[in-house]
């Protein structure tokens, strides 16, 4: 009787200080969850979900304050992904939010432009070359298209340009599913 | 020299067509009044003009330089002016345009002195080679465009066992390798045996399917004529997709190449016979890649084949083939498995344009198919699916845009042969939903490694604010810092200068003198540590003398204000020694 308890008190104690050393150890910074969400939103930092940034809006997701389809940018397919990753149902697009828009970049229209940067301090992701009085630039292969530009910009000098397809970027059409509905089954 | 022959899974047998387009010998195709030549005609890298718009060439004149590793120049097809450097359409199922050299022909077709290699391949080494085939804008000929140098560089450790010749066109209706093979076979051999020496390969079988007889009888006494025993010709089974890179070298060796890997990997390098013959001009003759044979067929009025110079508009082959027999419903470049249908009519035969197909509506073949039914499972496209793929599966995963659960049924492994598509009862347009699965699956990736961009730009950004912020923090609060001490010092200098009243008022250049010196001396013996060094072993009289000597000092110190203090000391120190 004794020895039982001794032994799973042993075990006990055992165990404990293994999963006690592994809690620190192995210890997880951050909550994996909001990388994971964070990981499947398209990260323009746009604030069309009403939070001020794609992490923040995977926060609230994470801490279920916000549902998954308050994301224009990422449309259809980013709740797709996020319903699959949080077992949720694929809801539509929340119309307050914005309706879903074709991928599109900015460009400075450089004969406007006055260089006063507050374009430059409005871009989340420093896609904004330029300095005091000289003109700004637009550095296209990493503007995401948020458009947090274009308001503070004084002279409206900031175009909004859709995405130009090449032919590595080029896609083929899903084929028509009205082929399919159309058969001639009489 | 081979015993045996395999059987890849599945395929098809199809009605050839080939006939109507051999039926005429090769012929030049007329010199057009322009040529658009695309700048991206091969696998990789765009080309990059080095021409200007005026700018005379001749005929074999590099007009593109390669612009990176895998990449090719471009050579003019023939001497003339350049017109234009501008977006023109390309041979590509977008119907999108990209930047073209349009020459404008003077029909002289006069030729550029061609660089004079050694008529022996065999005193060039294979670098040397890679470097002429690079330098005459030599690609794939096959239909994917793969420049020729690359594939000719195996790397150092790899050893290359077999050197496949594909002539099997196993696709309908192309017949441009047979024409090749009927009239070239002895380029076709030098070529393959400047190849053969470029990749030290141990042998080399050309492939032909069994329904070219006149191909195959030309090989063979071009192959005899050499004598070489290294060299066989191998005759396979008519079965579409036997033409297939990985088919055909199953087909002939039994070895499958792996997922995701090259021929390479296994000792086997599979080459186009016009890729071949175009080596050989190469080498031989200095000559650039500036034309090739293209067959024109289906629904056209005299089907046949022409050499054709690069640039030439797909029209104008056309109206040389006496037109088409009625209106052009369609036009497709390849064959009718592989091939792409195209949105203009006007686009350029660039160097991997094998065949050009008119669709008029009297091929059956050529007709798209217009009504698509369920699927009934019947499982027919997993029977004839060379790759032995699940084409239902496939399907049904591209049709839910299952992109995950598709790439684990391998979707890349795909070669988009079209058996599957040819035989479904149902007429459902397989291809195009694993083309669009294919295209959507890089289009994911391409989006997600931008959002992964963003975000660390993003995440950057925030961090750069912060220490922007940190930043000014710090600089404020070193100046406040600077600032009290400068008060804390004016007051300090204040107090100092009422003690020394006296000596100011004699000469205040004098007591900052002072004061600068006191902190020199007090920094040097900081900075010495000045302890006396005779203190060990010293008797009791001398101990109490010390002490007395310390006592008087500290005394004077009090007594006297800091000045004197180090002077002193310093005296003090020396009566010591």
């Amino acid at each position: 009787m004794l020895s039982a308890i001794l032994v799973v008190g042993l075990l006990a104690a055992t165990f404990g200080i293994i999963l006690g050393f592994s809690a620190i150890r192995f210890k997880v910074e951050g909550d994996p969850l909001v990388e994971q969400i964070d990981k499947l939103l398209p990260q323009t930092q746009c604030g069309q979900c009403g939070y001020p940034g794609c992490k923040p809006y995977a926060e609230a997701i994470a801490n279920e304050s916000a549902e998954i389809n308050q994301c224009p940018p990422g449309g259809e397919q980013t709740i797709h992904d996020l319903a699959e990753l949080l077992n949720l149902e694929i809801i539509p697009l929340n119309p307050e939010n914005g309706a879903p828009t074709e991928k599109t970049t900015v460009v400075i229209d450089e004969a406007n432009c006055i260089g006063c940067t507050l374009c430059i301090q409005a871009c989340p992701i420093d896609a904004i070359a330029g300095a005091a009085k000289q003109m700004h630039t637009v550095i296209q292969s990493e503007c995401t298209g948020c458009d947090l530009c274009i308001p503070p910009c004084p002279v409206d000098c900031i175009i909004i340009t859709p995405v130009k397809h090449d032919f590595k970027t080029w896609q083929w059409d899903k084929p028509a599913m009205l082929a399919e509905n159309k058969t001639d089954i009489a | 020299m081979l015993s045996k022959l395999f059987n890849f899974n599945g395929g098809i047998p199809l009605p050839q067509h080939k006939e109507a387009s051999t039926s005429l010998a090769i012929e030049p195709a007329a010199i057009p009044n322009r040529l658009v030549l695309p700048l991206s005609q091969h696998i990789g890298t765009p080309a990059e003009a080095i021409v200007e718009i005026g700018q005379y060439v001749l005929k074999g004149e590099k007009i593109a330089k390669a612009d990176g590793y895998v990449s090719a120049p471009v050579h003019a097809p023939t001497s003339g002016i350049v017109e234009d450097i501008g977006d023109y359409p390309l041979p590509h199922p977008s119907g999108m345009l990209a930047q073209c050299i349009v020459i404008k022909p003077d029909g002289k077709d006069q030729w550029i002195e061609l660089a004079s290699h050694s008529s022996d391949y065999k005193q060039l080494n294979p670098s040397e080679l890679r470097n002429i085939i690079r330098a005459c804008g030599i690609v794939g000929l096959g239909g994917a465009g793969f420049p020729t140098s690359i594939k000719h560089n195996p790397g150092p450790d790899r050893t290359i066992d077999c050197l496949i010749l594909n002539g099997a066109e196993c696709e309908p209706y192309i017949t441009c390798d047979d024409m090749l093979m009927r009239d070239k076979a002895k380029e076709i051999i030098c070529g393959l045996l400047i190849t053969k020496h470029a990749l030290q390969a141990k042998q080399c079988i050309i492939a032909i399917e069994d329904n070219k007889p006149l191909a195959i009888k030309s090989m063979q006494q071009a192959v005899e004529e050499f004598g070489n025993n290294k060299i066989s010709v191998a005759v396979i089974p008519t079965i579409y997709p036997a033409g297939s890179e990985k088919q055909l070298i199953f087909t002939i060796t039994g070895k499958e190449v792996p997922e995701n890997g090259l021929p390479l990997h296994i000792g086997i390098v599979c080459q186009n016979v016009g890729t071949t013959a175009a080596v050989y001009r190469a080498i031989n003759h200095g000559e650039p890649l500036i034309s090739r044979y293209v067959t024109i067929a289906g629904d056209v009025k005299q089907p046949r084949n022409l050499d054709v110079l690069f640039g030439t508009s797909v029209n104008d082959l056309v109206n040389q083939c006496g037109g088409s027999t009625g209106d052009v419903r369609r036009l497709i470049i390849g064959g009718p498995m592989m091939g792409f249908a195209m949105q203009q009519i006007t686009i350029p035969v660039i160097k991997t344009t094998n065949c050009v197909l008119i669709d008029a509506g009297q091929s059956k073949e050529l007709q798209k198919q217009k009504y698509t039914m369920p699927c009934i499972r019947c499982g027919s496209c997993a029977d004839v699916c060379p790759i032995k793929l699940l084409p239902q599966q496939l399907y049904w995963f591209s049709k839910a845009q299952e992109l995950d659960r598709i790439q684990d049924f391998n979707i890349f492994d795909c070669i988009e042969c079209g058996c599957c598509d040819y035989v479904c009862p149902s007429q459902i347009p397989l291809v195009q939903y694993y083309r669009f699965a294919k295209s959507e699956i890089w289009k994911r990736e391409r989006d997600q490694q931008k959002s992964d961009n963003a975000r660390e730009r993003h995440e950057f950004h925030q961090f750069r604010l912060e220490r922007e912020k940190a930043e000014k923090a710090e600089k404020l609060r070193q100046k406040k810092a600077a600032l009290k001490a400068k008060e804390l010092q004016k007051e300090l200098k204040k107090g100092q200068t009422e003690n020394n009243e006296n000596e100011t008022k004699e000469n205040p250049a004098k007591s900052t003198a002072i004061l600068d010196a006191i902190a020199r001396v007090k920094a040097k013996k900081e900075k010495q540590h000045i302890t006396a060094k005779n203190t060990d072993e010293l008797t009791v009289s001398q101990e109490r003398m010390i002490k007395e000597i310390d006592e008087r000092r500290a005394e004077q110190r009090n007594a006297i204000p800091n000045s004197i203090d180090s002077t002193d000391s310093d005296n003090v120190d020396k009566t010591k020694k």
